[in-house]
């Protein structure tokens, strides 16, 4: 379902089939509404400028980024791509990263997790995985993420004995990262469609391990 | 290297956790525009090498008890940066 | 030293709320709009992020990511003299008038 704020009229429905009561937004909300019109009377920007942005965002998400881990899963060669040249690796399987400035892939191995904040604000990359989720933007992430990233993941369900070591990348500037989680055991044989099933938007943060297979048979 | 360990005012993207603190130039990701300036509209120039900084976590926080093998990486521009 | 109050690293917090909830029409407005100024150059994430740091800190706090996206492209649109506050004011007045009394 795509979301369609065309109306310039907000009083009149958005995008969704029941009324909104708009007399209830907050005081920022509705001064949203107002600067939206204030810009395109003045010529700034375009309905469909806006339409646009909506579109983009809506076709993100994190289908995108499990489609690249789990081709660089099966196919060695591209994993190679992958890490050397994400950019090029994301054209090449028709995800448009052209608007990361500089994009750096951290690849989890069995002795060793990434994982990625902002402390700052809320850097993620976004072409790949669509808009960050709520926990990722909230002051107790940003806080703990650096200096008890062990403590996050457990309680995202994720235990890593101490041998196993965990690194954790402030994005501070312009480089977005995406952690290539590790392909999970017993894997063996399954198709790209299927592994790509198991790596969530989670695990390319790295607060936590991909899903396990499924296991065969009864259970 | 170290972190310098300066105030100053303005748009800054060294984190307050780092500053002062010593580590290794991982990596070096080239040149980009000034942020500190861009942030007020400027243009941004002279551009700034922006570095991959690696930290040991036990050496940042006092606290940090698990993992004696892990680390922490901050994407710092070379002007937050000084020689031992 | 201070640290200011977008700094957050390594700041003392509680469990990390995994909640999620689904966005807003007004929050998916203030997103798009942010980005097509950005695709125009009309301005940049850095100004923005300047705009946030330098807001009231009890502000800064109390608002909702949005709501400080929404406050910082004001402030940097308001700098830019794209248009007034008072412009947005009226407009939302106009807006009141016809959504009418709750």
């Amino acid at each position: 379902m795509s979301t369609d704020l065309s109306t310039v009229n907000p009083a009149t429905k958005d995008g969704h089939d029941h009324p909104h009561p708009k007399h209830e937004l907050s005081y920022y909300a509705k001064r949203i509404y107002a600067i939206r019109e204030l810009l395109i009377e003045k010529g700034v920007i375009t309905q469909e400028d806006i339409q646009r942005q909506i579109d983009y965002m809506e076709a993100r998400s994190p289908a995108n980024g499990a489609r690249l881990v789990a081709r660089a899963w099966v196919e060695p060669k591209f994993k190679a791509r992958l890490l050397a040249d994400p950019k090029a690796a994301c054209a090449e399987m028709g995800i448009d990263a052209t608007s990361i400035n500089e994009f750096v892939v951290l690849e989890n191995t069995a002795n060793l997790r990434h994982l990625v904040v902002c402390t700052l604000c809320s850097c993620y990359p976004r072409p790949i995985l669509g808009r960050p989720p709520d926990w990722y933007k909230s002051f107790n992430y940003r806080s703990r993420a650096v200096n008890d990233p062990r403590g996050v993941m457990r309680e995202f369900g994720q235990g890593l004995p101490d041998d196993v070591e965990v690194r954790v990348h402030d994005s501070t500037a312009d480089i977005r990262y995406l952690v290539l989680p590790l392909r999970p055991p017993g894997t063996e044989g399954m198709s790209e469609k299927e592994l790509a099933k198991l790596v969530t938007r989670d695990s390319m943060v790295g607060v936590v391990d991909p899903l396990p297979a499924i296991p065969r048979g009864g259970s | 290297m170290r972190v310098r360990a300066e105030e100053r005012p303005g748009h800054i993207r060294t984190p307050f956790y780092i500053r002062g603190r010593v580590g290794w130039v991982e990596k070096v990701y080239g040149d980009f525009l000034n942020p500190e300036s861009l942030a007020y509209g400027r243009d941004g120039l002279p551009k700034r090498t922006l570095y991959l900084v690696g930290f040991h976590q036990k050496e940042i926080w006092g606290q940090y008890r698990a993992g004696a093998q892990d680390k922490l990486y901050v994407d710092i521009y070379e002007h937050w940066l000084e020689p031992l | 030293m201070a640290r200011r109050h977008h700094d957050l690293g390594g700041l003392p917090a509680g469990p990390v709320d995994r909640s999620e909830h689904q966005l807003s029409d007004w929050e998916i407005l203030a997103d798009a709009i942010n980005q097509a100024l950005g695709e125009k150059r009309i301005k940049r994430t850095d100004e923005m992020r300047r705009a946030r740091e330098d807001m009231d800190s009890e502000v800064y706090r109390s608002l909702t990511y949005y709501e400080r996206w929404i406050a910082s492209l004001e402030t940097i649109l308001t700098e830019k003299k794209i248009f007034t506050r008072e412009e947005i004011d009226r407009k939302v007045a106009e807006f009141e008038k016809q959504w009418g009394e709750p």
